[in-house]
This record gives C-alpha cells, sequence and structure tokens, in this order.
C-alpha cells in the first residue's frame, strides 16, 4: 500500500508515467539502473584496494541492503502490473529468491554431481561404473568406510550416553545452570579450533623431556613411556573421535534434558510406590518415555559423524589410517582434482545421510517444538 | 528418619560430586588453551600449562603476558628464546585481517538467508499460489543433500563468473546450504502465528509487503534470533565453504582458514597457535553467553546442520 502511494506523486506530475507504456519502461528501468549501480559497487569490492574495514564496512551493507533491495524492487515492480497479475505474481516475489537458490546450489548439482560421477577426471569420456567401483574398492575408500563406522557407533554413543547422564545428575542438582553451560560451551567452539586445543592436549616430546601435553604429562606420572598419540594406530580414531564427543555432548545434554523435565512426576512416583529402584525406574519409565529424542539426537549426531570433515583435514589430514570419506572426497577433488571420483563418493555420502536423514525428519515432525 | 536424611545427603553429595568431575573434564581442554596463551613462549613450549603458577626459578621472567596476542594480532615481529637457549626473531602472523574477514563473511551469511527464508516461508504459510505444495516438499527433501554435493558444480560456476575469492561467493553459498534448514524452521513458526491477527490486517487493506514487514518480521523475532545464532556460529566455525570458495588469496581468507594454516606452519609454536584459536574463539563465546537461551531454543526446535 505504502508503495503505491510512494508512486502516486510521480504519476501526477507526469501523466505520461500513468499509462501503459511508460509503467511498463519505467518498471523495467528501474531494476536495470538498480542492477548496474550495485554490480558496479561489487567491481569496486573486488578490485578496489581501500582500507579494510571500509571495504569490509561496504561489503556488508551492499550484501544485506541488496538482498532487501531485490524484494522491496520485485514487489514494487509487481505493483506496476495490471490487478489480476499482480495477485498472481505476488507469491514468487517472497519465495522465488529462495527456490532460485535452493535451485542452484543444491538440486541442480545434486544432478550435476551424480552426471559427473559417470565421467572422467574432468568430466570428458563417460566411464561408467569406474568412479563407483574405485569408491567400494580402493583400500583408502574402504578405510574411510570403516573409520566412518567407528565415529558413527562410537562417537553417537558416548556423546548421547554422555549428554544423558550429564541431564539426568543436572536435574538433581542446585548448579544446574552454571553446569549446562560448562559443558554446553564447547558447541560454540568450531572444529578447528578444538582441533588446535585438542593437539595440544595430544601434545607429544621425547621421553625424559617435561611433557607439555595433557595426556602424556599424566602417563609419564605414572611412569609411562609417552606416545605419540594422533599416529598410533588405530587407536588414533579414538582420540579423534574424542573431540566430536567433547564438542557433541552439550547438544545431546541440552535437548535430552529437555525432554526429562517433560516427564511426568507422577509416573515416578507410580514406580516408585510400587516398589522399583532408581535403575528400574531409569531403564522401565525415563528411557521409554523420552526415547524420540534420544533418536532424534542420535541421528542428527550420526549425520554429523557422517560427514564429518575438519576435525580429520586439522589434526591429521587423513593420514595414519584416519581417512573419513568426506576427507576422500576433498582430496580426490582439490588434490587429484578428480570430479568423477569425487562426485561418485558425495554421492555415496548422501547415499548414506538419506535414509537417518528421513528417520530424523519424521521424528522432528512428531515433536514440533518452538 | 535419620537413615533417609542420611541418604539424601549421601545422593547428594553423589550427583554433584559427579557433575564436578565431569564439568571439570569438560572444561580443562578450553582452560588450558587459555592459559597457555598468556604465557611467555620458553614457558608455554617447555613446561605444562597446570605449572603456570608453580614457582620458577628463573627471576625476572614474567609469568604471564599478552606479547602471544600483539603477536597474532597485530603481526608484531617478537624475539624469544627458544628452548634450546636460543633467541629466536619470529615474524607475526597478522590474523587481525582475517578477523575483519570472518566478520564480513558471516554478517551477511546470517542475515540473507534469513531474510529470504522468511520471506519464502510466509509465502508457503500464508498465500496461495500454483505449486506450493510440490516446492515445499522439494525444500523439505533437499534437507538431506550434504553440502559436498555442491562443492565441484559450484565452483565450476564461479570459476566461469569470476567470482571465486569473493565475499558474495561465500554469503550466496552459505545461503544456498543454510535455506532448506531455515525455511522449513521458520515455516513451523510462521505458519502457527494467529490467523485472527493477519486476516485482520488484510481486511484494513494491508498488503503482503506491509503484512510481512510490519506483522510477520516483529513478531518472528524469537524465531529469527534462535535461528541467527545458530547460524552464525555455523559460518564462524566453518572451514569447508571457507576452503573450497574463498581458496588461498590471504586477503580474504577468513580466522579457520588462517588457523589451520598455523597448523601446519607452526605446528609446535604453541604459544602462538593458542593464542590464535582463542582469537577465533572470542566472538563466538561472546554471543553463546550472552544469547544462550535463544540458542538454546533454537536447538530444541531442530537447528542443527551437519
Amino acid at each position: 500500500m505504502e508503495l503505491i502511494q510512494e508512486s502516486k506523486p510521480t504519476a501526477g506530475v507526469l501523466h505520461w508515467f500513468t499509462t501503459g507504456v511508460g509503467r511498463l519502461l519505467v518498471s523495467l528501468l528501474v531494476p536495470v539502473l538498480t542492477f548496474v549501480v550495485m554490480w558496479q559497487v561489487f567491481i569496486f569490492l573486488r578490485e578496489g584496494d581501500a582500507p579494510k574495514l571500509i571495504t569490509v564496512a561496504v561489503a556488508i551493507v551492499w550484501g544485506v541492503g541488496g538482498v532487501a533491495l531485490l524484494y522491496v524492487l520485485s514487489n514494487w515492480v509487481v505493483d506496476q502490473l495490471p490487478g489480476q497479475l499482480q495477485a498472481q505474481l505476488r507469491p514468487y516475489v517472497f519465495v522465488g529468491p529462495a527456490l532460485v537458490i535452493l535451485g542452484w546450489y543444491l538440486l541442480l548439482p545434486t544432478v550435476r554431481t551424480l552426471y559427473a560421477s559417470f565421467f572422467d577426471a574432468r568430466t570428458a569420456n563417460f566411464v561408467g561404473l569406474d568412479n563407483y567401483i574405485f569408491a567400494f574398492t580402493d583400500p583408502k575408500m574402504l578405510e574411510s568406510f570403516r573409520n566412518n563406522l567407528m565415529w558413527l557407533i562410537i562417537g553417537t554413543f558416548f556423546a548421547v550416553a554422555f549428554g544423558l547422564v550429564i541431564a539426568i545428575l543436572a536435574d538433581r542438582s542446585r548448579f544446574e545452570t552454571i553446569a549446562k553451560s560448562l559443558i554446553f560451551m564447547p558447541m560454540a567452539i568450531s572444529f578447528v579450533g578444538a582441533g588446535v586445543i585438542w593437539r595440544f592436549i595430544y601434545a607429544y616430546k621425547p621421553p625424559g623431556v617435561e611433557q607439555i601435553g595433557l595426556f602424556n604429562a599424566v602417563l609419564t606420572t605414572f611412569g609411562l613411556e609417552p606416545q605419540a598419540w594422533l599416529t598410533l594406530r588405530p587407536w588414533n580414531n579414538l582420540f579423534l573421535i574424542l573431540i566430536l564427543i567433547w564438542l557433541q555432548t552439550g547438544y545431546a545434554m541440552v535437548l535430552l534434558s529437555a525432554a526429562l523435565k517433560g516427564v511426568p512426576q507422577e509416573l515416578l512416583e507410580a514406580g516408585r510406590i510400587d516398589g522399583a529402584n532408581e535403575v528400574q525406574i531409569f531403564f522401565s519409565i525415563l528411557i521409554p518415555y523420552i526415547q524420540g529424542t534420544i533418536v532424534t539426537v542420535a541421528t542428527t549426531i550420526i549425520i554429523l559423524t557422517l560427514k564429518i570433515f575438519d576435525i580429520i583435514f586439522v589434526m591429521t589430514n587423513g593420514n595414519f589410517g584416519t581417512e573419513v570419506m568426506a576427507s576422500m572426497q576433498y582430496k580426490q577433488m582439490f588434490r587429484f582434482t578428480h570430479f568423477g571420483r569425487g562426485g561418485a563418493v558425495a554421492i555415496v555420502l548422501l547415499i548414506a545421510v538419506i535414509p537417518v536423514m528421513w528417520y530424523n525428519l519424521r521424528q522432528f515432525g512428531e515433536r514440533r517444538a518452538f | 528418619m535419620n537413615s533417609k536424611k542420611r541418604r539424601k545427603i549421601t545422593s547428594e553429595i553423589l550427583v554433584n560430586g559427579g557433575l564436578l568431575v565431569l564439568c571439570l573434564l569438560w572444561t580443562l581442554p578450553t582452560l588450558g588453551l587459555l592459559v597457555s596463551s598468556l604465557r611467555p613462549p620458553r614457558a608455554v613450549n617447555t613446561t605444562g600449562w597446570w605449572t603456570a603458577l608453580r614457582p620458577t626459578e628463573e627471576a625476572g621472567n614474567p609469568r604471564f603476558t599478552i606479547d602471544n596476542y600483539r603477536q597474532v594480532l597485530l603481526g608484531r615481529d617478537m624475539t624469544f628464546v627458544t628452548a634450546e637457549g636460543e633467541t629466536v626473531l619470529a615474524s607475526g602472523d597478522d590474523l587481525s585481517t582475517a578477523l575483519l574477514n570472518s566478520i564480513a563473511v558471516t554478517l551477511p551469511s546470517t542475515i540473507i538467508p534469513i531474510l529470504i527464508a522468511a520471506c519464502a516461508a510466509y509465502a508457503f504459510a500464508w498465500m496461495k499460489f500454483k505449486g506450493r505444495g510440490f516446492f515445499f516438499v522439494v525444500v523439505v527433501a533437499l534437507l538431506v543433500v550434504p553440502l559436498q554435493i555442491a562443492l565441484i558444480p559450484i565452483l565450476r560456476d564461479y570459476t566461469r563468473l569470476n567470482l571465486t575469492g569473493t565475499f558474495l561467493a561465500v554469503w550466496l553459498a552459505h545461503t544456498g546450504f543454510g535455506l532448506p534448514l531455515a525455511t522449513y524452521l521458520l515455516y513451523n513458526y510462521i505458519s502457527t502465528l494467529p490467523r485472527e491477527i493477519l486476516e485482520s490486517a488484510f481486511l484494513d487493506g494491508a498488503s503482503h509487503f506491509t503484512m510481512f514487514t510490519r506483522l510477520i518480521l516483529p513478531l518472528s523475532v524469537p524465531a529469527l534470533a534462535s535461528f541467527a545464532i545458530f547460524q552464525f556460529l555455523w559460518v564462524w566455525n566453518d572451514l569447508l565453504v571457507a576452503l573450497v570458495f574463498i581458496g588461498s588469496r590471504p586477503e580474504v581468507m577468513v580466522l579457520t582458514q588462517r588457523l589451520q594454516e598455523m597448523v601446519g606452519s607452526r605446528g609446535q609454536d604453541w604459544h602462538l597457535l593458542t593464542a590464535g584459536a582463542f582469537v577465533t574463539m572470542l566472538l563466538p563465546m561472546i554471543v553463546f553467553f550472552s544469547l544462550q537461551r535463544y540458542f538454546v531454543r533454537g536447538l530444541l526446535a531442530g537447528s542443527v546442520k551437519g
């Protein structure tokens, strides 16, 4: 409404603007002009050597403002159209940008990657299933499947288990808020940051020298030999998974804690009156009651473990038998520039994620939080 | 009665004791990082951080210093004495540019997808149009697509459009990868807003655009904030998208990339690595602790992206 009013004074001054052709011209000209101006700013940002702080500030305003402007403009253009068309086109003003971006960034790439996975390194010659045969027979790939499975089982189990234990303990403690904040804090830390933290914990100095890594300091205190934890096959995988557990327990705790608070007290009282002890209550009342949340948490962490990349990349770069699917995919793409193999591994990853995600969404649909 | 009371006290000690041990275990890694980043280089690289308060034999050497931060943030060259006793001049790692780049990447990458998703969610919830059901199913289906799928095709497009290494490239990538979840979550919220409010506004002659900016956005602030914090942390902490779409141009590299590079080039300079890591963690920590409530709400609503 407001926008239409704004354009009225112009119409009063120049009758020409209200005629069909004039309106059409203006409604075409304004977006084009805006686009040209925006593009010039983009070129300035890309090529310009203005002070960093200014470039950054301009870039942020340009980016966010540009998107807002896109909506205002397209809405304005629709306003210029005849009434019938307005009603038909208006929804696409709102939903259009999202659909275009989703199409460009996710839908088409899935098709294109699938296509590339049947071709050779440079997507020039059709090779049939060769890349998939590579994906399922190459020793490094098999190693990555084994490791992903370890991540999935061990990482998920312990993150959920610790999350549950902490949620239950915190629920009965007076220090609930602070305890939960501390456990939760690693969630704000990047995988790279966590990588540095844990590399420091696993730091190795030769025997006889004072150890600066926590793990080796503990070992040497008990008179044991210091270990180079990250090259210690096959256990090094466990030490990498430990980082994930440290990061994700907080997530499990928050969700499980909220679910535990939803268990009706009467149910627990009834159990106690019937003579059940705390362990029995835990397994036959609490667990079944929060089962749905446990599934949500577990599936979410499973998806994370399937796509795990940063930790490996920072800690070992896939050496010493720690390769995973995502790191293999990255290497195939960017080190060997074999887009066919990289694409095939990505498709395998997608197929591994689909059933878990489907299960996760089904659970989520039943909860409908917010 | 007495035994019951005693049992209660025992269980309280057990609960709080167990919780204390777990909290200590979870805090220790970060604490070690923070303490180390504040110790002089030689001390960090020769003694454990837990000995920081132990009386030292070297007099005159400060126990704590902010030199590491000066070196990491300002790129100032520093001389220090190594473990072997040599004096070394170390060139600094200037993370301040990367810090600004991280901000330039993260802010728009947080706001743009939320804006686009909120518009789409509004259309899906309150507007009638052809293909509404179909498009919504597509959005939900795209939740399963791991971003690895998109890396090669998008990189090819970017190379053709000469977009690689620009902020715009990363914003759009993060927008694309965050959009399915954002749309889905915001739809869940916006579709449950009371119908009467919207209808009365509509009867008053408000256009869809006015309704969206004047009614829907203000009413959705809790949902928008929850997702914003989540997306902020995700983008700030991201490494893979930055590696692929920003590449190795040092002028535009973000913090995670620089830190990862430092791990490779200065793997044993723990005084710099710890300070650098803490610099990358500072802003997300502040956001996290000041807006924890919204973050938790977002998590409970399903804000988790792999």
